[in-house]
């Protein structure tokens, strides 16, 4: 209880501080402003070295595992992928509750029904196959920013990566009754299911992202003279349209300095 | 003379259009001279420098370059300005090609357009899948200002801005060096150079 509460009043330091520290002491809520060019990088130097550690860690060990991880049989890792991203529905139904999106609840719900059914806990995506809408991740973070809250600081989290002040945040609802998947695994008292099984899962969503990712990492590493700082572009652009659930980017966001480019003639 | 107006309205339309080139059809022609590229057994070294070439024609390089610089550009005198489109050439050919040189026969797709206004159009086209990796949707922003002679200004993969990312990258650079533009040389002609 008492670590709840220290995490309750934590969340709500960090999000008071977004407020703060994200908007110069204007209101967070910018709605026709583009996030990935307003987060300001307050920890910058903090950030850097998290991500250097973060980087001798994927060289380590993740990168490797991903590898090892794409070794394994076709049929292996989809599998994996599907029980994952079912996984993942337990987030994203409360989630599109909270934004208002109570038919997308309702989709998610059924899918998660069958995929976890006769998907066989989820590692066939049998829903994906009876013609459901195409699913899309939602979580905390994201609902958070749907309610108008900014971004706030840019953080790198040991481990985790990329992150935000409100994305932050939004983590910790997870942890605090949020992920029914956490629930069950942690606080339920079921034999099958354990904290142990809650790690592992997150640790195989990690690896199957980073599996998915070598080519596109390397080439981005290879290609950046400021590796630290296109991660952090990418990370704040792809939130940002995930937020306004923007699947191929909004132009008007994406070019919303166009200005900057009408002055520049090309002879 | 009727007639004759007539056939000379004509003939200035003919001549008007005659090197008109749509943006979705540019933007095929040039992806399937990159895959023709890519697709040849020939050494990486030589598909990099083949690929050069078409991204010199086809990309506004100068345009690119000065997005890219962001605010900055505006404290630069002429000398300055054309030093840095030296490294910023060398460097944005450097990293262009050698990004797509990564790619085996890739097959894109134009699917659509977007005319934003009489200098912008957004042409909307996939990275069809592959056993290893799924669909990419690919946009690109042509601009348009020369019908005859339309150039690319950027690439939005899923959602994600490359002028963007590397503007972004670039003001790191400067803010780290209290704006020193001395240092954003050095870094690319040290990427261009490795």
């Amino acid at each position: 209880m008492f670590k709840k509460l220290t995490i309750l009043i934590f969340s709500i330091f960090l999000i008071t501080f977004n407020a703060n520290a994200g908007s110069d002491g204007e209101l967070a809520l910018e709605k026709n402003k583009s996030e990935a060019q307003n987060t300001k990088d307050c920890f910058e130097k903090l950030n850097r070295a998290t991500f250097a550690f973060n980087q001798g860690l994927d060289k380590a060990l993740i990168k490797p595992v991903a590898e090892g991880y794409r070794k394994l049989p076709d049929n292996v890792q989809k599998g994996t992928s599907n029980a994952v991203r079912n996984l993942s529905t337990l987030i994203t139904i409360p989630n599109n509750v909270l934004q208002g999106d109570v038919k997308t609840a309702i989709i998610n719900t059924a899918r998660l029904a069958v995929n976890t059914t006769v998907g066989l806990l989820g590692t066939i995506d049998v829903a994906n196959k009876m013609g459901f809408p195409k699913y899309e991740k939602e979580d905390y973070g994201q609902t958070l920013g749907k309610w108008g809250f900014g971004p706030g600081c840019y953080l790198v989290l040991p481990v985790l990566g990329p992150s935000t002040i409100r994305d932050t945040t939004g983590s910790f609802a997870n942890v605090m009754g949020g992920d029914p998947w956490y629930n069950a695994s942690v606080h339920g008292n079921n034999e099958f299911l354990s904290e142990g099984l809650y790690i592992t899962s997150k640790a195989i969503n990690g690896v199957e992202f980073r599996a998915n990712n070598i080519e596109s990492f390397d080439n981005l590493k290879e290609n950046s003279i400021d590796f630290y700082a296109s991660v952090r572009s990418l990370y704040l652009q792809d939130r940002e349209n995930k937020i306004k659930n923007n699947q191929r980017g909004n132009i008007d966001v994406i070019y919303e300095d166009d200005e900057e480019w009408e002055e520049i003639e090309n002879k | 003379m009727k007639k004759l107006l007539i056939l000379l309205f004509l003939l200035n339309l003919l001549t008007s259009n005659s090197h008109s080139i749509e943006p979705d059809v540019f933007v095929q022609s040039t992806v399937n001279r990159a895959s023709g590229i890519l697709s040849k057994d020939i050494s990486k070294e030589e598909k990099i420098n083949q690929l050069k070439v078409i991204a010199k024609e086809t990309v506004d390089i100068r345009g690119v370059g000065f997005y890219s610089l962001g605010s900055a550009r505006k404290n630069l005198d002429d000398n300055q300005k054309n030093k840095y489109l030296k490294f910023f050439e060398d460097y944005f050919l450097k990293s262009f090609s050698s990004r797509l040189s990564e790619y085996s026969n890739p097959k894109i797709d134009v699917q659509d357009k977007d005319v934003l206004n009489k200098n912008y159009t957004i042409v909307k086209s996939v990275l069809v899948a592959t056993s290893d990796r799924p669909e990419i949707k690919i946009d690109w922003r042509i601009y348009t200002k020369n019908p005859d002679n339309p150039l690319i200004r950027d690439l939005i993969i899923e959602g994600l801005s490359l002028a963007r990312t590397q503007k972004e990258e670039f003001a790191s650079i400067l803010n780290s060096n209290d704006g020193d533009i001395n240092a954003l040389y050095e870094a690319l002609e040290k990427f261009a150079n490795n």
